[in-house]
């Protein structure tokens, strides 16, 4: 008996090598993407390959990277679809505006004063997101989905009624459905549908960089721990999962407020990026948009998403002048993956031709060792 | 002995429907106690009842002399019940070791050696596949990793739920051969099934539901014998 612990134990241990080095390879390839990313376009802005108009687009290329982050925790790796991820971000980018600007007088220094205003944001948009997963998330599949969609409207017709200023005291005023009176232009921080106007710019490319990496340790770190497998577990059968004892709830539950905070961090970087911002940025559109990042990445496949929300923030931009077929192309490109993924010819041909470009000998012993242990497996 | 499960007179309900019409029964230490019927007799929905998935309108169910029938299903798991649902519920995408790690996800961390062990020692086949991706396995084998995965929780009643569903009939004698091995290890078994011959042939103890009710009730042998259970289930 000891023995066969021992060799259990051993065995055990080689199998949570091999995990440990997929989990490796997996932060590597998503760490080193940022990095190179980050390195390719900074060094590009400071040569001037890099147009004025792209740089600008460098503090949402971060932005949509961390959305996609964060929105596979629910939809790769909960594997529950959500269609409100937008109502987060909005919770996170006024919540953000809102403290920035109350901070003002008393803090000077911009970058702990965007800190704090981005943990605002995680709370606020947690909050959100724990408010409406209790009940939601006893439903399943496109209920969900639908419910998850009404709340990004609810949240943006909320915000479209919404009226915040700093009065000459710097007390901050609040007010539901009407403006404030008795307040100048400059001490307007939200109004209603015209949102924020007069934002001091915060977001920079370095510090939008660095919350994209928080974003991604978060998640890479929950999908590697207990809890990760546990919210997996449930994906794959949730019956199995309930019958072994986990609490389906709590961890579907988990999944979707970490999703919703850093959403709302991402959310608050964003806002911090322009001088105006109305509520209408964050409407339908822009949940779709990133769901289409999770979807054109692969969905669960956290690396994919990030590279599909850098290139398709990026092309649109690079082909201005096509501008007026940007939906077409969106169209076009999705229709050409679904044929690609659900195609098992269309696949094979695709893989020919990688296996023809791969380097042959990293191929060879990778297949080797994969064939020899199953071979011994099944002898 | 002393009693280990007392279900007494639920009442469970889907919507409208009145599924399980007042069903008593108890299963003892050590037992194999089975529960026959036809499809949509209440089997199923009399083990989900007792697992926590779903909630009798009245009566009781009382696991160790402690009340469960309220009691949130991943923690009845962590008491000591185990639950194998019908039709092979396994984690398709993780390996075999995986799912029997995921097994013990209530199991105190020093325990999961020995329970591996176990688990292993009473399903060689397993052993032999630790790190094959479940969804590759074959239907017998994986039923063998749905029980192997319920024994990870160290349960002192496990409850198997159609364990013979769609297999042949040599595996389902293996099955049945475990089932019982189990049993003499020390695990106290409710058993559903269709196949009542093989179960009543296990069973120490058994209980007919028809309709949402228990209609006779009695030791294995003395139902393999009864008239009706034979003409009913046993094909004459």
């Amino acid at each position: 008996m000891a023995e066969r612990i021992l060799k259990n134990i051993s065995t055990r241990g080689l199998k949570n090598a091999v995990k440990g080095n997929e989990y490796r390879k997996e932060a590597l390839i998503s760490y080193g993407i940022l990095i190179i990313g980050y390195i390719v376009l900074q060094l590009g802005a400071s040569v001037g390959l890099i147009g004025k108009h792209l740089q600008g687009q460098f503090v949402p290329i971060c932005v949509y990277v961390a959305l996609a982050i964060s929105l596979n925790l629910v939809v790769g790796i909960s594997g529950e679809l959500s269609l409100g991820h937008a109502g987060f971000m909005a919770v996170g980018a006024f919540t953000g505006i809102i403290v920035m600007r109350v901070l003002e007088p008393h803090l000077g220094i911009m970058p702990i004063r965007l800190i704090i205003a981005l943990i605002f944001a995680a709370i606020m948009a947690a909050i959100a997101g724990f408010i409406i997963g209790v009940p939601i998330l006893s439903l399943r599949g496109d209920y969900l989905a639908i419910v998850t969609l009404a709340f990004g409207e609810i949240v943006r017709n909320f915000m479209n009624v919404l009226y915040f200023a700093l009065d000459e005291n710097d007390h901050l005023k609040f007010a539901f459905n009407h403006t404030i009176d008795g307040i100048t232009n400059d001490q307007r921080i939200l109004t209603g549908a015209i949102g924020a106007t007069g934002v001091t710019k915060a977001a920079t490319f370095t510090g939008a960089m660095l919350l994209t990496a928080f974003t991604l340790f978060v998640v890479l770190n929950l999908k590697n721990s207990k809890q990760g497998r546990a919210i997996m577990a449930i994906r794959d059968n949730r019956i199995a999962g309930e019958s072994i004892g986990l609490d389906v709830r709590k961890y579907k539950l988990m999944a979707f407020v970490v999703s919703a905070a850093l959403a709302g961090m991402a959310g608050c970087m964003f806002g911090q990026n322009y001088s105006t911002l109305a509520p209408v940025k964050f409407n339908f559109n822009t949940s779709i948009l990133i769901l289409v990042f999770v979807v054109l990445g692969g969905i669960g496949n956290i690396w994919g998403g990030m590279i599909a929300a850098a290139l398709l923030t990026i092309l649109p931009e690079a082909f201005r002048q096509f501008a007026d077929y940007r939906m077409l192309t969106y169209a076009i490109v999705l229709i050409l993956v679904m044929i690609g993924t659900y195609n098992p010819t269309f696949k094979a041909r695709i893989n020919s031709v990688i296996d023809k470009i791969k380097p042959k000998k990293k191929k060879d012993s990778g297949k080797k060792n994969k064939k020899s242990k199953s071979g011994k497996e099944v002898a | 002995m002393g009693t280990v499960l007392t279900v007494k007179n639920i009442n469970v309900y889907y919507g409208a429907i009145h599924a399980i019409k007042g069903i008593s029964f108890d299963v003892n230490r050590g037992e194999i106690v089975t529960l026959i019927g036809a499809n949509g007799a209440g089997k199923s929905t009399t083990l989900h009842t007792v697992s926590g998935l779903l909630r009798s309108k009245t009566g009781d169910i009382e696991f160790l002399g402690e009340s469960i029938s309220h009691t949130a299903a991943h923690k009845i798991v962590s008491m000591g019940i185990s639950h194998v649902p019908e039709g092979r519920r396994i984690f398709q995408g993780m390996t075999v070791q995986e799912n029997l790690e995921m097994g013990a996800f209530v199991t105190k961390q020093d325990r999961i050696p020995e329970n591996l062990a176990y688990v292993y020692e009473q399903f060689p086949r397993l052993k032999e596949r630790t790190s094959q991706i479940a969804g590759t396995l074959s239907g017998g084998e994986q039923q063998m990793l749905a029980m192997g995965r319920a024994l990870m929780s160290d349960p002192e009643l496990l409850m198997l739920d159609e364990p013979s569903m769609g297999l042949a009939p040599i595996l389902v004698d293996q099955i049945f051969e475990i089932i019982q091995n189990l049993n003499k290890a020390g695990t106290t078994i409710l058993l559903v099934e269709q196949n009542a011959q093989m179960a009543l042939s296990v069973a120490d103890r058994a209980y007919v539901i028809e309709t949402g009710k228990i209609s006779l009730s009695g030791t294995g042998e003395e139902l393999a014998r009864s008239d009706e259970v034979r003409k009913a289930y046993l094909g004459g």
